[in-house]
C-alpha cells in the first residue's frame, strides 16, 4: 500500500505555512525516489499544533507538529512515513490531550477524511443520515429534530425543530434552504472549518433540512474573506450532484433538491438572517422587520429555513444516531454538543467540540491553558464583537444558553476571544461602538447614529470631561440601543459596552485618576 | 496607474456578463463580484448597463454596489494586503502590527500606494483567531504576524 501523508489546507494551517510544507515534503519525496500519497485534509482544530502533519502507518495515523518546512528533512531522515520518533513527534492524533478530551459529533470527521472524497465520507458514517431520511416522512423527520432539541447554533439558539416545522406547515410551490455561512464574529471559525474540512456534512444536512421540509432549492451564503471555503465548498456541490446527493432524485428517491454557493461583499450585518436574505435577493443587506418570519416569508417571499452551517452540520448525524442520542449530551435546555473555538491570546487556541456544560474557567485555563503570552488572563469575550466580557470573577459560568443569559451574556456561536491584563476594557468598549458604527445597515436611528454618540461620548470619559455623568449617558444610550434596534447589532452592541463598565470600572476611572492611583 | 478600459468596452463586457448571469435567482451581487473580478473595481459606466439589464433603477444599483464594503470605485493597487483589526487579533496586537506596516508602507487604511504597489484595508475577521494577529495578502491568508513576517509582506509587495 502506498503511504498516505495528511498536510491539512484548511486555511488557518495555511495561515502557518501548511503550502510550503507540502511543497516541501513532495520535494522531499521526488528526490528520494519514494511513493507516498499527500491527502490535503481539513484541520483537526489544534491550532497551536498546526501545521500539523500525519501518517497513515500499520497502527495508525501518527501526527508531528507544528512542522515547518525545515523540518520536512530530518522528518524523512526519521522515518516519519512508519511513525518514527522526531521532535515534532506528537503519536495518535486522538490521544493528543485537546482533541482526546472532546466529544466530537459534528465534526467527527474534520480533519480525519479527504474533504472532497465522497467515498471517504461514506466510510466515515456520512450519508446514513440522509438515507434515513428520504425513507421517512417529512414531518418525522422534522419530530426527530424537534426532540433531539438541537437549538440554532448561530447565536440565538432557537430550536431548529421549531423553525422546520413552521416552514413544512406553510403551504407555497416554492421553499428555500438557506444557510447562514457569514460567519463574522471574532473568535469564530467553527463554520469555516467544517465548509473546508468535511463540506458533504453541510451538503447532508440542508438536503435533509430540503426534503423534512418540502423546499426543493439551497443556498449557502459564504462571506468573501473565506475564499477557500468557497472553492471547497463549490467543488464538493458538484461533486455531490454528479453522485446523484443533489438532484432531482436525491439519493435515487423521488426528492428533489440542489443547492448554490454566493459569496458575500464584507458586509458584517448580513450575518443577520434578515439582511442576508435582502443580499441573497441583490439588494442592500437591510435589516428585515419581523414579522413576518423568513419561515413564512423569507427570500423571495417564500417560506425558507435559514439556518446556521453547524445547526445544518449537525443534523446528518441526528438522522443517524436519532434523537435520544444527541439530546443525551448537554444540561439543561442545551442539548447535544457545541464546538467552541478558543481564540485570541491563548496558549492552546482552537475548535473544541463538547457537550455543553464545561464552566468557562475550564475552557479558559484548562483547554485553554492560560494566555499565549503569559500573562495573567483579563477578560474573556464571549459570543464574538456583540457578546459580553467576562471577568474571572465570573469564570464559574457554565457554558450553557441560559445560564449565560442569567449572567447577562451570550455564548452567541460559542467564539471566547481572551485577553490578557494588558487590555484596556475602555478601548474595547469604545471599539464595540466603533465597530457598530462601521457595520451599521442603517435602519434603526439607536444603531446608526447611537454608535457613533456612544464612541464620541466614551472619547469624553477617556478625556476625564465629566466621567461619571457621561458614563450614565453611555448607559442610557446602550439602553436606548438594546430595546431600539431591530436586529443584534444595534440591539446586543451595549453587551460588550456595559459588561466593560460593570465588570471593569477601574478602566472608566478618568486619566488623571487613573494615573493617581497606580 | 493601470489603464483604464474605455466606457464603450465597460458597457459591452459588462452586458455579456448580466446576460451570462442574469437567469440566476438574484443575479446582482454575483454579477457586481464578477465585474469586480473583470476590471478591478466595478466601473460607474457599468451601473446603467445593469440597471437596464435586471430592470432595476440606477439609484437601486446604485445603492446596493455602495452598500457593501467589498466593492471598489476606484481600481486597487497590484497588491491588496488586508490587516484583521477584530477582538482576538486585537488580544494580540493587531494595533501595533498595522501601525508597523503603515509606517513601512507610508500609508494608511484606505489607501493605496503612490506607485500602485499596494492597497491597504482593515479587515474584521478573517476567522483566524486562533492563529491572531492575521492578515490575508491577494487572498493568501498569513497567520501569527511578527516582525519577521510583516518585512517578508512589505518586501513582496515592493518588488
Amino acid at each position: 500500500m502506498i503511504p498516505r501523508i495528511y498536510v491539512p489546507a484548511d486555511s488557518g494551517a495555511l495561515a502557518l505555512g501548511a503550502e510550503k510544507v507540502a511543497k516541501a515534503i513532495e520535494k522531499e519525496l521526488k528526490e528520494r525516489g519514494v511513493e507516498a500519497k499527500i491527502v490535503r485534509n481539513g484541520s483537526r482544530g489544534a491550532y497551536f499544533l498546526e501545521p500539523m502533519v500525519e501518517v497513515a502507518t500499520a497502527e495508525g495515523r501518527v501526527a508531528y507538529g507544528p512542522v515547518k518546512p525545515s523540518d520536512v528533512k530530518s522528518l524523512f531522515d526519521s522515518g516519519f512515513l512508519k511513525g518514527g520518533h522526531h521532535k515534532r513527534w506528537l503519536g495518535a492524533p486522538d490521544k493528543i490531550p485537546f482533541l482526546a478530551k472532546q466529544t466530537r459529533l459534528t465534526f467527527a470527521r474534520c480533519g480525519i477524511i479527504d474533504p472532497l472524497s465522497l467515498d471517504s465520507y461514506k466510510s466515515h458514517g456520512g450519508l446514513n443520515g440522509l438515507h434515513n431520511a428520504v425513507a421517512m416522512a417529512p414531518a418525522d423527520i422534522v419530530s426527530q429534530v424537534t426532540e433531539s432539541g438541537l437549538r440554532g447554533r448561530g447565536g440565538a439558539g432557537f430550536p431548529t425543530g421549531i423553525k422546520w416545522k413552521t416552514v413544512l406547515d406553510t403551504k407555497s410551490d416554492q421553499k428555500y434552504i438557506v444557510c447562514n455561512a457569514d460567519e463574522g464574529d471574532s473568535a469564530t471559525f467553527a463554520d469555516r472549518m467544517i465548509m473546508e474540512g468535511d463540506p458533504f456534512v453541510l451538503i447532508e444536512g440542508m438536503a435533509i433540512a430540503g426534503i423534512a421540509t418540502g423546499a426543493t432549492k439551497g443556498f449557502v451564503y459564504i462571506r468573501s474573506e473565506y475564499p477557500h471555503a468557497v472553492a471547497t465548498m463549490n467543488k464538493a456541490v458538484a461533486i455531490a450532484r454528479k453522485a446523484g446527493v443533489l438532484g432531482a432524485n436525491v439519493l435515487g428517491s423521488p426528492n428533489a433538491f440542489d443547492m448554490e454557493i454566493r459569496v458575500g461583499a464584507g458586509a458584517y450585518v448580513c450575518g443577520e438572517e434578515t439582511s442576508l436574505l435582502n443580499s441573497l435577493e441583490g439588494k442592500r443587506g437591510v435589516v428585515r422587520a419581523k414579522p413576518p418570519l423568513p419561515a413564512i416569508q423569507g427570500l423571495f417571499g417564500q417560506p425558507t429555513v435559514i439556518n446556521n452551517v453547524i445547526s445544518l452540520a449537525s443534523v446528518p448525524i441526528i438522522m443517524d444516531k436519532g434523537a435520544a442520542y444527541y439530546k443525551d449530551f448537554g444540561m439543561g435546555r442545551s442539548r447535544g454538543t457545541i464546538p467552541i473555538q478558543i481564540a485570541g491570546n491563548v496558549k492552546h487556541g482552537g475548535l473544541f467540540e463538547t457537550a455543553f456544560g464545561l464552566t468557562l474557567g475550564e475552557i479558559v485555563d484548562e483547554i485553554g491553558g492560560g494566555t499565549a503570552s503569559g500573562r495573567p488572563v483579563k477578560a474573556v469575550q464571549v459570543g464574538g464583537p456583540l457578546g459580553a466580557y467576562f471577568p474571572r470573577a465570573l469564570f464559574d459560568t457554565p457554558f450553557d444558553y441560559e445560564e449565560f443569559a442569567k449572567r447577562d451574556g451570550l455564548i452567541g456561536h460559542a467564539g471566547i476571544t481572551v485577553f490578557d491584563d494588558t487590555a484596556d476594557m475602555m478601548k474595547q468598549a469604545r471599539f464595540a461602538m466603533e465597530f457598530c458604527a462601521i457595520e451599521s445597515c442603517g435602519k434603526c436611528t439607536p444603531c446608526r447614529i447611537g454608535s457613533t454618540r456612544g464612541m464620541e461620548v466614551l472619547d469624553k470619559v477617556a478625556a476625564g470631561i465629566e466621567a461619571e455623568k457621561n458614563l450614565a449617558l453611555v448607559t442610557d444610550l446602550c439602553n436606548t440601543m438594546k430595546f431600539g434596534s431591530l436586529c443584534a447589532l444595534g440591539g446586543f452592541t451595549p453587551y460588550p459596552v456595559m459588561s466593560s463598565i460593570t465588570h471593569f470600572p477601574e478602566d472608566f476611572k478618568p486619566a488623571p485618576t487613573r494615573v493617581a492611583a497606580e | 496607474m493601470p489603464m483604464q478600459p474605455a466606457s464603450t468596452e465597460i458597457a459591452s463586457r459588462t452586458a455579456a456578463i448580466v446576460n451570462e448571469l442574469k437567469g440566476l435567482e438574484g443575479p446582482l451581487l454575483p454579477i457586481l463580484h464578477e465585474l469586480q473580478e473583470e476590471f478591478g473595481h466595478v466601473p460607474q459606466a457599468a451601473l446603467p448597463v445593469i440597471a437596464d439589464g435586471l430592470n432595476l433603477s440606477r439609484a437601486e444599483v446604485h445603492g446596493v454596489v455602495t452598500f457593501y464594503h467589498d466593492f471598489r470605485a476606484q481600481p486597487a493597487g497590484r497588491h491588496v494586503l488586508k490587516l484583521c483589526q477584530a477582538e482576538a487579533c486585537q488580544s494580540m496586537g493587531s494595533e501595533a502590527v498595522a501601525a508597523k506596516v503603515k509606517q513601512l508602507l507610508g500609508i494608511d487604511f484606505h489607501e493605496t500606494a503612490r506607485d500602485g504597489s499596494v492597497t491597504l484595508e482593515p479587515v474584521y475577521c478573517l476567522g483566524l483567531c486562533a492563529c491572531s494577529p492575521s492578515a490575508m495578502l491577494d487572498g493568501e491568508v498569513i497567520g501569527r504576524l511578527d516582525d519577521e513576517k510583516i518585512e517578508e509582506i512589505v518586501a513582496e509587495v515592493r518588488s
